[in-house]
């Protein structure tokens, strides 16, 4: 398999996103959205990182084996934090404060 | 296709260069998925603790500098620019851009670990670090909660710092390598998985940032 090699114009296009991404998530931060706020602010770490993997780290023109291996550190690490908040958030029943 | 000069990058074991690549990458991304488990039990704790005590926690995040954080996050984000214009440069065989970008990399990080290490004096200097010392007075009914975040902010950057420091002593070897002519186009697989590294590096603060600096901000 030749090497990929990607253009330039690529990783410029992914720092700009990766930047307007960070400016967005500073400034909803200020807003009072409730329990939106921690789902936007996930919901962008995960888009950046998403970008990172794909596009600095390789893995969009990686083989299928590296596809694997990637998509199993996602699929495990949500085992673990699952299991753990399934149990931890339906053990007592009451209002923490 | 069978080459009769033999790189001299290529180990014995492997049939190409190619191999040996996907090998030193597939190598590289099962030590990444040990380290996302690792970081996991740690994002794991502080999730446990923040829906226990969301109050404190916010409370307790406000006392983080949301500029710095912020400033250090666009660093180490135009670090990951760098390496992967390293990368790019190795692979073009550009010996001098490749040099330039790896410098560029260190210095990245090196600010990266310089603004985190005021921050770390502020905390001292505000009596924030746990223990005996701490003080929480202005919110003092959540003086032992907030201990609780500060110590999972100490740890979780601590280990991510200690991650960076590794990565520049890892790119101060690259840029030997690149510097001597080890790194050529043919072989520069040491460049691409120590890049590996660094953008796993990374995207571990991409996520530490808003756990731990935005939290109720808005209050």
């Amino acid at each position: 398999m030749p090497d990929h090699i990607v253009p330039k114009r690529i990783y410029y296009t992914i720092f700009a996103i990766l930047m307007l991404c960070t400016y967005l998530t500073v400034q909803i931060a200020f807003f009072d959205l409730g329990v939106l706020n921690a789902v936007a602010a996930l919901t962008i770490a995960v888009i950046k990182a998403t970008l990172v993997v794909l596009f600095f780290m390789h893995v969009k023109y990686g083989t299928r084996l590296i596809w694997a291996v990637v998509v199993g550190s996602v699929f495990w690490l949500g085992i673990l934090l699952a299991l753990t908040m399934g149990d931890y958030l339906t053990r007592v029943w009451r209002t923490y404060g | 296709m069978s080459e009769l000069i033999q790189h001299p990058a290529l180990a014995h074991h492997f049939d190409s260069l190619e191999q040996q690549k996907e090998a030193s990458t597939l190598g590289m991304w099962v030590f990444l998925v040990t380290e996302v488990l690792f970081f996991g039990g740690l994002f794991a704790t502080y999730l446990i603790y923040r829906n226990w005590y969301p109050d404190a926690f916010a409370a307790a995040s406000h006392e983080l500098d949301v500029t710095l954080g912020t400033i250090n996050t666009v660093v180490l984000i135009t670090s990951s620019l760098t390496m992967a214009l390293a990368v790019h440069a190795a692979q073009l065989g550009q010996r001098r851009l490749l040099l330039i970008f790896l410098v560029a990399t260190m210095t990245l990080g090196a600010v990266f670990l310089g603004i985190k290490s005021v921050e770390y004096y502020h905390k001292f200097a505000e009596h924030l670090i746990p223990g005996p010392g701490f003080q929480f007075e202005k919110e003092p009914v959540h003086v032992r909660h907030a201990q609780l975040f500060f110590s999972l902010y100490f740890v979780m950057t601590g280990l991510h710092a200690l991650h960076m420091v590794i990565g520049i002593g890892i790119m101060l070897v690259m840029w030997w390598w690149s510097w001597r002519g080890t790194i050529t186009a043919e072989y520069y697989s040491p460049i691409e998985i120590s890049g590996l590294y660094w953008h796993f590096v990374d995207i571990v603060w991409i996520f530490l940032f808003p756990l731990l600096y935005l939290i109720g901000r808005h209050a």
